[in-house]
Formats: structure tokens, C-alpha cells, sequence
């Protein structure tokens, strides 16, 4: 387990440092930071003080080095655009776009479930013929589209729900949660449910196919002729050794639930980090747009590490697997 | 053997709807096993044994199903139970080994908790109680240090301790009959001899019936009262195992014997006779046996025999009685 845990340590860290070297090239070959920070009327001399103060003069290896210690303490400089320090613009969009991916990411989790062992159990009812269709389209239909979709229903034609924004919020120190009012609530459900849905049926595919073979597996049968019953072969049984591969997939997604985030976010004008970013993009803010970067890449690196973690505590295989590793 | 037997198997048959018409899997399957007793069941792969057990303990799969006959259980009919019935006959009234013990167990549930899991289902045990009970069983069928080991998980045991561990849950809640389906196959040969001897001794001292399927004529001259030899989903020759060893009626038994050049020798595989045995959408109308017979008479190809008295054993041959006179 420590031997396992020291690898995907090190492995996310390489993944770090890769992004971080992709969005540093970033600052070096799109737009030119001095004119950006001086603007058009500068001297030349103004602008060779600002370089030298910036360090942009120095061999790119240092400059590199230090773009990673910032990174490390999360600073990132200032923003081209909105003058204001960067971790500063991200700290007041993170929740935003945390409380949208986590809900939208236990949403796809638990229906995803739930439905993919409905649909496993009761493979050939009605009920599992209409879902498995109508997972076909949340497969195959874009994003934006479903968020159109909900907002032509449910705020244009039936007027329930607002059609963006984030509603009121209640800040509780530096964060900001929409999730203690009412209209901060009723905002949340649209993207939710359309960050949600690509997710969601996708776990319920996986949860359904990893049943379906795990019901195959001579240990079911030995349950069977063991004269468990089918309930309990089915949810204990069966499901244990299910959510084995799908804990690892649904972890995995948390990360694409964030990066996916930023077309829900624009579709419903969601101030998250994701229109942070579709925003940087168009003014090429690569200040923001690098720390949005290394934001994504550290979400993966880190849901990574803790799917590792719940590896081991599903699959008692690996837990001696790692002891032997270590050594005993 | 004047008592009514445990298991009464009466003209039992089995069929698969396949696109290509249906085939007959088991025709006409007929035979007993007495209180205590142990019936060894031998055949070429194919020949249908593990459909038999697995008709038996009422685990059939689709496409196949019981078409006729009838089995019976202490005198009562059980391949006509209710789902529910059934479920509680499995585990409690019969018990069934697989071949592949490593499979067999549940990777990521402790083996205590499949063995208490298996007690609860059948007898009215507290959890407390039902441990202990796993404890006993554990003992019995020789695992060292089975207050540690019962909460360990399969993968922790060995190919021939995991045996031991599936024959502790087939025997948990004391089931007049276990279906053992080539029960050691999988195992290491050093190991085989053991777990035989020890699922002999357990099942004699608790007076519970055995089918035993195996290819090793070796074991059933040890281990068998009687035995059954199939071919192609029929009962080519049943009787006491000495009998049938010495004196087997059917040309087909006596190829398999003819492997055995004396009593006390092993011989771990059934050799083969020449040619092989028919696909089950091409079975002789006649004796399935006659492509491959050398003593076919015309009759053999027109008519097919019923299993008759042939000395202490039975045997379907039209030549079974007149076995003195030709030479074998
Ligand atoms: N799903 C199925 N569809 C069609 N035929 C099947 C199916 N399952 C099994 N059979 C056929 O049933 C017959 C009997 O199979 P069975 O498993 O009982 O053989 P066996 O005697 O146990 O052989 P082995 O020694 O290889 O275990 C075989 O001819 C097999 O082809
Ligand atoms: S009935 Fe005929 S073909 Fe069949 S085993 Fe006997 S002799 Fe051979
Ligand atoms: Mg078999």
C-alpha cells in the first residue's frame, strides 16, 4: 500500500509539472505580458525595467522554476484584464463551481447506480427499456443542448426555475454558498441536472455491464447453490464486487465534471470558474488562463489519488497485494 | 439399502432451445442414491454430468430446461418447487461443490461472512452463534487457527485451503446430499487425495449422500458405493462400483475400464476410445454409442437400448446380457 501510494504520488506530480510547463509556455508565446501590463505608450525603457522586474529576462529553466514555486503557494500572478490578483478571482468563483460539480457529481453517482442496477436485475421489464433509452440520448446529446432544453421548460414555458445565475448566496467566511437560500437552491437544479446527466449515464452503463458479468461469475452461482437468496446475491454480492471498477470510473469523472463544467457554467451563466475561463480565453488573460489550467490538472491529480485510496478499501486483494509490498 | 433413498432422479430430461431447434442435453436420465451412500459419476466431457447435478440442486440455466422426468428428494418432488421452496432445499437440504475453488468464494467478502451469511440463511442462529458454528466448521474441515482465519478473504488461503473452506460452506447447514462436480480438479495433485479423503470422512460421519463427479477412476474405486457411467445424456451402465469395475456389461464401460489394469493402481484420466462422442444435434437413433462400437449388431442402429439387469449392475446395451459369451 505505501509502495502503491509513493508511485501514484510521484505519477501525479509528473502530471503536475507537465501542465505546468504547458500553461508557463503559455505566457511565453501567447500575447507578450509587458505590453499587456503597460500598454501601448510605454518606452522602451519602461518596458525593459518591467521584463528585468518580471524576471523575463532570466534563462526560461529559472524562470520555469519559479512559475512552480508560485504555483505551489497558489499565486499567480495578475490578471491582464481585471487587475486583480489571480488567486484572489479564483478563490471568490471556486465555490461556484464546486458546489456545482460535487452535487452534479453525487447526482451521477447515486442515480447512476440506482438506475444501472434496476436496469441489471430487471433486464428485459419496460421500465428498463425506457431507461436504457433514454440514457442513449443523454450519451449522444450535447450539453448545451439539454441545459436549452431544460431552460425552454422549466423557466421559459413553466416559469419554476430561474434560467441563470446563481440566485442569493450567504457567504460563511470566504465562501459562498448558494445551498442556505431558497433561490440560491431553485438555481442549483438546471445545471445540476445538466452538468449531471452525461455522467450519470454513463455510471449506469458501467454499473449495468460490470452486473451483468459479475452475475456470471462462478461465485454467484456457488451463492445460489448455497441457497442465498436473489435479492441478497444481487445487492451484496453482486453489487460489492460492481462497485469495485465503478468507484474507480465515477472517481475518475469528478475531474470531467469540472472540466465539462464550463459549458453548463456558460449555458447558464453560472459564475464559476469555467466562464472565469471562457472569459480569459477571449481577452487572452494567460494569467487565468494558466492558474485555471493547473486548477483542472490538480483536481485530477488529487480525485486520482483518493479513487487509489478507495481501491483498497473495496478490494481486499490489493490490501495484501500492497502488504507484500511493503515488504511485511 | 432398503430404505427409501435420498435422492430418486426418474427419467429425467433436459433440454436447450437454440436457434437450431432443440437440443436434448439429458434423455431419459434414471437413477438413487441411498442414505449415506456415494455415487460416483463418470463420462467423457460433455456427457452431461455437471447438468445432472446442477438439475439437481435446481440451478438449470436458460436456455435449458427440465422437459420430463422427475426427481425426488426424501420422496418429495423438488424440480417443480416454487422459486422460493427451492432456494431454501439449496444449501440446507443439498449442497453442491464446484470444481474451481478459487472462484468459487466471494473475492471481497471475508470468508467468515460467507460462512455465517450461508448459516443464517438456513438455521435460526444469532450472529454470535453462527460465528462459532463458522469456527466448528472451519475445524472440521481442517484449517489451522480458525479464530484468525476465519475473518480473512479468499485470496489469503491456498488453492487447496479454499477447497476446504467451500466444502465447510457446502456442508454448513448439514444437508442430506452435496453435489460434487469434479471437486478437485483445479487442485494441485498433491492436495487432490486430501480434500477427497476429507469430504469422504466428513460426509460418512455425518451419514450425508454423495454424487461425485470426477474423471479419476482412481477415486471412485476408493471412494464410490456405486457409480454411473454416462454417455451423450444417458445412463450407459449404473451399479456397485466393484461390479462395474471388474465386470463392466456396457463396450463403453469397458473402454473406461480398460484403462485401469489393476485395482490398487491409479490411473488419473479416463483414456480415450477411438473416435469421439456425437454433437448433440447428431445423436444415433439407435445406441448413441454405436459409431464408436466395436461389437455393434444391426439392432444397435435401428433401437435404442433401455438400461436392464445385467448381473448386480444395470446396463444399457443390447449385448449386456450376453457379455459372458463375447469376449471383451
Ligand atoms: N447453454 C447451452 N446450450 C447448448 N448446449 C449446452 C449448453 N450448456 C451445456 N450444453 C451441452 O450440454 C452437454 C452436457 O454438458 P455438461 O456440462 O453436463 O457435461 P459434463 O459431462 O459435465 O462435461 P465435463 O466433463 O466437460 O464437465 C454438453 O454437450 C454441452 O454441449
Ligand atoms: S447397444 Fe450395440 S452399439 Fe450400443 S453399446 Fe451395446 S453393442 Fe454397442
Ligand atoms: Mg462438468
Amino acid at each position: 500500500m505505501f509502495a502503491y501510494s509513493i508511485r501514484s504520488i510521484a505519477q501525479g506530480l509528473l502530471v503536475l509539472v507537465a501542465v505546468a510547463f504547458i500553461a508557463f509556455s503559455m505566457f511565453r508565446f501567447v500575447g507578450d505580458p509587458v505590453a499587456n501590463m503597460l500598454g501601448q505608450e510605454a518606452t522602451l525603457q519602461d518596458r525593459q525595467e518591467l521584463s528585468e522586474r518580471l524576471g523575463l529576462n532570466d534563462p526560461w529553466p529559472v524562470q520555469f522554476a519559479q512559475f512552480i514555486g508560485n504555483a505551489a503557494t497558489g499565486e499567480f500572478g495578475v490578471s491582464y484584464r481585471q487587475a486583480r490578483k489571480v488567486s484572489d478571482l479564483i478563490k471568490e468563483r471556486l465555490p461556484a463551481t464546486v458546489e456545482l460539480a460535487v452535487l452534479s457529481a453525487l447526482v451521477a453517482t447515486f442515480f447512476g447506480v440506482l438506475l444501472g442496477v434496476y436496469v441489471a436485475i430487471n433486464r428485459t421489464g419496460f421500465l428498463s427499456n425506457a431507461i436504457m433509452s433514454i440514457s442513449l440520448i443523454g450519451v449522444s446529446l450535447p450539453t448545451f443542448l439539454i441545459g436549452i432544453g431544460l431552460i425552454y421548460i422549466f423557466a421559459v414555458e413553466l416559469r419554476w426555475l430561474p434560467s441563470f445565475g446563481r440566485g442569493e448566496t450567504v457567504k460563511i467566511g470566504w465562501w459562498s454558498t448558494g445551498l442556505l437560500t431558497e433561490s440560491g437552491r431553485k438555481s442549483l437544479i438546471m445545471p445540476v441536472l445538466t452538468l449531471a446527466f452525461f455522467q450519470l449515464t454513463l455510471i449506469m452503463r458501467l454499473v449495468r455491464s460490470e452486473m451483468l458479468e459479475v452475475m456470471r461469475a462462478d461465485f454467484i452461482r456457488f451463492a445460489r447453490a448455497r441457497g442465498l437468496g436473489e435479492r441478497v446475491i444481487e445487492l451484496r454480492h453482486a453489487l460489492r464486487n460492481t462497485l469495485v471498477p465503478v468507484v474507480t470510473i465515477a472517481g475518475l469523472q469528478l475531474g470531467s465534471v469540472i472540466a465539462f463544467a464550463i459549458v453548463t457554467e456558460t449555458v447558464f451563466q453560472w459564475p464559476g470558474l469555467g466562464a472565469l475561463f471562457v472569459n480569459a480565453v477571449q481577452f487572452a488573460d494567460v494569467p487565468v488562463m494558466a492558474a485555471y489550467l493547473m486548477f483542472v490538472a490538480a483536481v485530477f491529480v488529487i480525485t486520482n489519488l483518493i479513487v487509489d485510496l478507495l481501491y483498497f478499501l473495496l478490494d481486499p486483494r490489493l490490501r495484501t497485494g500492497g502488504r507484500t509490498a511493503k515488504g511485511h | 439399502m432398503t430404505e427409501k433413498p435420498v435422492l430418486e432422479v426418474k427419467g429425467l430430461t433436459l433440454d436447450f432451445a437454440t436457434r437450431r431447434g432443440t437440443l436434448r442435453a439429458l434423455d431419459g436420465v434414471s437413477f438413487t442414491i441411498g442414505r449415506g451412500e456415494v455415487l460416483g459419476v463418470v463420462g467423457e466431457s460433455g456427457a452431461g454430468k455437471s447438468l445432472t447435478g446442477t438439475a439437481i440442486i435446481g440451478l438449470v440455466e436458460r436456455p435449458g430446461r427440465i422437459t420430463g422426468g422427475e426427481i425426488r428428494l426424501n420422496g418429495q418432488r423438488i424440480d417443480n418447487l416454487p422459486p422460493k421452496e427451492m432456494r431454501a432445499i439449496r444449501g440446507r437440504k443439498i449442497g453442491m461443490i464446484f470444481q474451481d475453488p478459487l472462484t468459487s468464494l466471494n473475492p471481497v467478502f471475508r470468508i467468515g461472512d460467507q460462512l455465517t451469511e450461508t448459516l443464517q440463511a438456513h438455521l435460526p442462529l444469532s450472529k454470535a452463534e453462527a460465528r462459532q458454528r463458522a469456527i466448528e466448521l472451519l475445524i472440521e474441515v481442517g484449517i489451522p487457527a480458525p479464530e484468525k482465519r476465519i475473518d480473512g478473504y479468499p485470496h489469503e488461503f491456498s488453492g487447496g485451503m479454499r477447497q476446504r473452506v467451500v466444502i465447510a460452506l457446502a456442508l454448513a447447514a448439514g444437508p442430506d446430499l452435496i453435489v460434487a462436480d469434479e471437486p478437485t480438479t483445479a487442485l494441485d495433485v498433491s492436495v487432490q487425495a486430501q480434500i477427497i479423503t476429507l469430504l469422504k470422512r466428513l460426509c460418512r460421519t455425518r451419514g450425508t449422500s454423495v454424487m461425485l463427479i470426477t474423471h479419476d477412476m482412481g477415486v471412485i474405486a476408493e471412494t464410490a458405493d456405486r457409480v454411473a457411467v454416462m454417455y451423450a445424456g444417458r445412463i450407459a451402465e449404473i451399479g456397485p462400483v466393484a461390479d462395474v469395475i471388474r465386470h463392466p456389461r456396457h463396450p463403453y464401460a469397458r473402454g473406461l475400464m480398460g484403462a485401469i489394469p489393476a485395482l490398487d493402481t491409479r490411473v488419473k484420466r479416463l483414456t480415450q476410445i477411438s473416435g469421439s462422442m456425437p454433437r448433440l444435434d447428431s445423436i444415433p437413433k439407435g445406441c448413441a454409442f454405436q459409431p464408436r462400437c466395436t461389437m455393434a449388431i444391426p439392432r444397435c442402429s435401428l433401437e435404442r437400448p433401455e438400461l436392464v439387469q445385467a448381473g448386480a449392475s444395470r446396463a444399457a446395451c443390447w449385448l449386456a446380457n450376453a457379455e459372458t459369451e463375447v469376449p471383451a
